[in-house]
């Protein structure tokens, strides 16, 4: 692994437009500097071996292009809402994406901001959940309903981030769930050119990279 | 069968602070098969996850029952406020941080106490555990609490909340408790909770407070403490593993998954200290000496790193400069490690010119910033009061040594408090620091040093020759910290190069009343805890008048009170509410020693003279267990510090 020069160094290791704490996530994008060349795969198989369970390396991909971070344009969440109906859930996503904008206040490292949650929502669709999945708790019984609010939103600054997308439909239509929200990054990437679909942030780089994995000099 | 909550927990970890402390799963951590472990023990440090992760007992106890084909040990850290009420709204049990187990399925909950600050905590883990606070409400389903750590040295506060309480080294002790639940439980657990509780008393593994009783004076003193059945020891001794090398743990540390107090990886290279500086109580409890080997200690270091990818390494101890072999052991790691990106540190508080030279060695390379030396006493009075024998000439030449070989801060502890101490003994603090910074600027040729003065209050503690000592109201010790911090801003040519930090002397009174209180203090405890007390070591949840109202309402009509249990001298002939507690530690040694302490006598370390007779070794069976030794292993440098400097 290469570290930074100086009096500290510090190991190269950058997290580009990390998830929040607390929230699950598919589709995090971690860049990781050495000192040699390796192999992708020998180096994601022993980032395996010492990761705990839950966390896995889904692929590992020699950066050959520069700027990733800049790719990551948006986000696709999944925002499962334990016993709410899908219709109270889809009357409270139309009347925010309704407005004009949806202003909500966070306090961040800069003092209390105003951040516009509206704006940054390119597409929001509401689901029934996975009748497999369970989400009882003590307050509330399997047998609830649960809707999920599928939603993509751009990367802005600050990030508008899930809890600010709750805290959004609670102002504008007072919609409050009765447990926390349980909360899955879906997918991570460039916009497609028209509509709000998601591609995959590692293209350029495989596409450089040739068939056989070497680089493909230009 | 136990199962998990973390479905529930999970839920509600979004809106706490720091949630990442709850989730477990870090490097090394181990869960193990429920079903396949006849013992099951949940450990627990009773302070936050980011005090408690990098404790070294609870990781070695860790290790140590987990090695067991027959048993698993998991750990539970004290949660925040925060968490603690939602887990009370959601009805979310205390639970461990590898598996997500309830603490009330196991079958006995370890705590270990470097504290006496850490209490209230434990009653809110029993509490939303689901166990009740008193031990003598606890049924057989419920797990045997068992305190350990140097408060456990005096439990008699926590008496009524425990079940039993283990003094001294912890590894075969938690192992021979685990074979005596095995065996019970393997035998149908006849009896139940009682019979359980009487083969532990029986066996002097454990100090079982319910099976001893307590009577008192009318004025308040302690008549006597005796056994209630025959078959109970009258005194419960402490343990001491011998043979450090055999006890190599922890072998695979744990790598926190969050920011905690102690970023590195610690390495206990010795055990034990016989300075006989007087207010320390780890130095008293913890005798002899047991050295690890220069050649084990490099292996724990080696393959420690190797197993946790750690970037600094800490050389443990009570006086790490101490060590027989400490020369030889730091160059060779410097050796070592110099040319990766692991850096070494030792905590260096011993006032002399070869600790400036062992630090020169482990910071070959980097930053020389700060330095820190422990004189302890302002005065030279002072400190052969408490048999710290440190001359000034030998702090100013050692301080010397440091700022002429590039180190730019100079750290000096002091305690303020102690006993006999006058104005005149703190005010020479500020002498003192001035004096550093003259000679600091003369051999370093630059104004840009400083000296920071840290200064801790004393509370005396059991097992100590202080432990008769009046501790000083905080009144007096506010008073003085105000004239010694108004002498030292007040000096135009040197005051703004010398840092000063200090706490007021309010919560070592309540440290105070917990270290060397009895059975009566429980109720004071509890009442406080009842009225919000939580976190009593951190500044920003510690709250003194709610500790004083405590005990303004469970001793209504008591004959003491908490200037009788704090700034009250105990004579000779007072039974103290530990005294059934053997440390190894001869009550006659600790009075003469206390004795010459009030008179200045300074008393030397038997590493290096002969024996004084404190006791611990004749009654213990035990010896000093020192080196040089001179055997080497090959150290492989691990590979994933190699560096590249761009």
């Amino acid at each position: 692994m290469a570290f930074s020069s100086g009096f500290s160094p510090h190991p190269r290791i950058s997290y580009a437009n990390a998830a929040p704490t607390g929230v699950a996530s598919e589709a995090e994008y971690v860049e990781i500097g050495v000192v040699t060349r390796c192999d992708p795969l020998d180096i994601r198989q022993r980032l395996d071996a010492a990761l705990p369970p839950g966390l896995d390396i889904v692929d590992v991909v020699e950066a050959l292009t520069p700027d990733f971070a800049a790719r990551l344009e948006a986000s696709r969440w999944s925002i499962e809402l334990a016993g709410v109906t899908r219709a109270t859930l889809a009357d409270a996503v139309d009347t925010l994406m309704a407005c004009a904008e949806a202003p909500i206040e966070r306090m961040t490292k800069g003092g209390l901001r105003t951040i516009d949650v509206r704006s940054a929502i390119l597409a929001a669709e509401v689901v029934d959940s996975d009748p497999d999945a369970t989400h009882a708790t003590a307050e509330i019984p399997s047998s609830s309903p649960c809707a999920i609010l599928k939603v993509v939103v751009r990367q802005v600054t600050p990030t508008v981030r899930p809890d600010d997308i709750l805290a959004a439909l609670r102002s504008v239509a007072d919609f409050v769930p009765p447990v926390p929200a349980l909360v899955t990054r879906e997918q991570q990437g460039p916009l497609a050119a028209e509509g709000v679909f998601i591609q995959d942030p590692l293209a350029p780089d495989r596409e450089s990279a040739g068939a056989d994995g070497t680089p493909v000099v230009p | 069968m136990s199962a998990s909550v973390y479905p529930q927990l999970e839920r509600v970890l979004p809106l706490v602070q720091k949630p990442i402390q709850y989730v477990g799963g870090e490097v090394n951590a181990v869960t193990k098969d429920w079903e396949q472990a006849a013992v099951r023990w949940a450990l627990m440090y009773p302070d936050a996850y980011e005090v408690g992760a990098p404790n070294q007992g609870v990781q070695i106890l860790y290790e140590v029952i987990n090695e067991r084909d027959d048993a698993l040990a998991e750990r539970t850290y004290a949660v925040w406020p925060d968490l603690e009420s939602l887990m009370r709204a959601n009805g979310i049990p205390q639970f461990t941080v590898d598996a997500h187990r309830p603490v009330v399925d196991f079958d006995l909950l370890g705590i270990s106490f470097a504290t006496e600050l850490g209490y209230t905590n434990m009653l809110t883990a029993l509490d939303l555990a689901g166990i009740p606070i008193h031990a003598a409400d606890r049924g057989d389903s419920h797990p045997l609490v068992i305190a350990g750590g140097h408060a456990a040295f005096n439990p008699e506060p926590i008496a009524d909340f425990l079940d039993a309480a283990v003094l001294g080294d912890g590894e075969q002790a938690v192992l021979a408790i685990t074979d005596l639940v095995r065996d019970f439980k393997a035998a149908g657990s006849q009896g139940g909770r009682a019979a359980l509780l009487d083969l532990l008393a029986a066996s002097g593994v454990a100090y079982v407070p319910s099976r001893y009783e307590v009577e008192y004076l009318a004025d308040g003193r302690i008549k006597r403490v005796k056994p209630v059945d025959a078959g109970v020891p009258w005194r419960v001794a402490k343990h001491t593993v011998m043979d450090l090398d055999d006890w190599d743990y922890p072998r695979a540390p744990l790598v926190p998954l969050a920011e905690t107090v102690h970023e590195r990886m610690s390495v206990e290279i010795f055990r034990g200290c016989t300075r006989g500086c007087r207010f320390c109580q780890a130095g008293m409890i913890t005798r002899p000496v047991r050295e690890r080997s220069k050649a084990g200690i490099e292996q724990m270091v080696a393959r420690g790193l190797t197993a946790t990818g750690f970037e600094e390494v800490g050389l443990l101890s009570l006086s790490s400069a101490d060590h027989s072999d400490i020369a030889p052991l730091t160059k060779s790691l410097a050796d070592c490690y110099s040319s990766s990106q692991t850096s070494l540190s030792l905590p260096s508080t011993r006032v002399d010119a070869f600790n400036v030279d062992l630090a020169n060695e482990l910071s070959r390379n980097g930053r020389r910033s700060g330095l820190t030396f422990a004189p302890e006493g302002g005065s030279e009075r002072m400190r052969r009061v408490i048999n710290k024998m440190v001359s000034e000439e030998d702090l100013i030449r050692t301080v010397t040594t440091a700022y002429a070989a590039g180190w730019r801060n100079v750290k000096l502890y002091f305690m303020c408090g102690l006993p006999t101490e006058t104005d005149e003994d703190v005010l020479q603090i500020a002498r003192l620091a001035k004096e550093v910074i003259r000679v600091g600027r003369e051999v370093s040729g630059t104004r840009d040093i400083r000296c920071t003065v840290s200064i801790g209050g004393f509370v005396p503690k059991p097992h100590t020759p202080f432990q008769w000592a009046a501790q000083c109201d905080h009144e007096t010790t506010d008073a003085r910290l105000a004239k010694l911090r108004d002498a030292v801003r007040s000096d135009k040519q040197f005051g703004k190069a010398i840092g000063f930090r200090y706490h007021d002397g309010k919560p070592g009174i309540v440290e105070g009343l917990l270290s060397r209180g009895d059975r009566r203090v429980g109720a004071v405890i509890e009442q406080a805890w009842r009225d919000g007390a939580r976190f009593d070591g951190w500044s920003e949840h510690f709250d003194y008048d709610r500790w004083m109202a405590a005990a303004d309402t469970a001793w209504n009509d008591a004959p003491v009170d908490v200037d009788w249990f704090t700034i009250r001298e105990r004579d000779h002939a007072e039974v103290l509410p530990w005294d059934h507690l053997d440390s190894g530690l001869d009550r006659e040694w600790l009075w003469a020693d206390w004795q010459d302490a009030l008179d200045q006598v300074e008393v030397d370390d038997c590493r290096w003279t002969p024996c004084f007779d404190c006791g611990v070794c004749d009654q213990m069976g035990t010896e000093i267990q020192i080196g040089p030794t001179t055997s080497t292993i090959d150290l492989p440098i691990p590979t994933v510090t190699a560096t590249a400097r761009a």
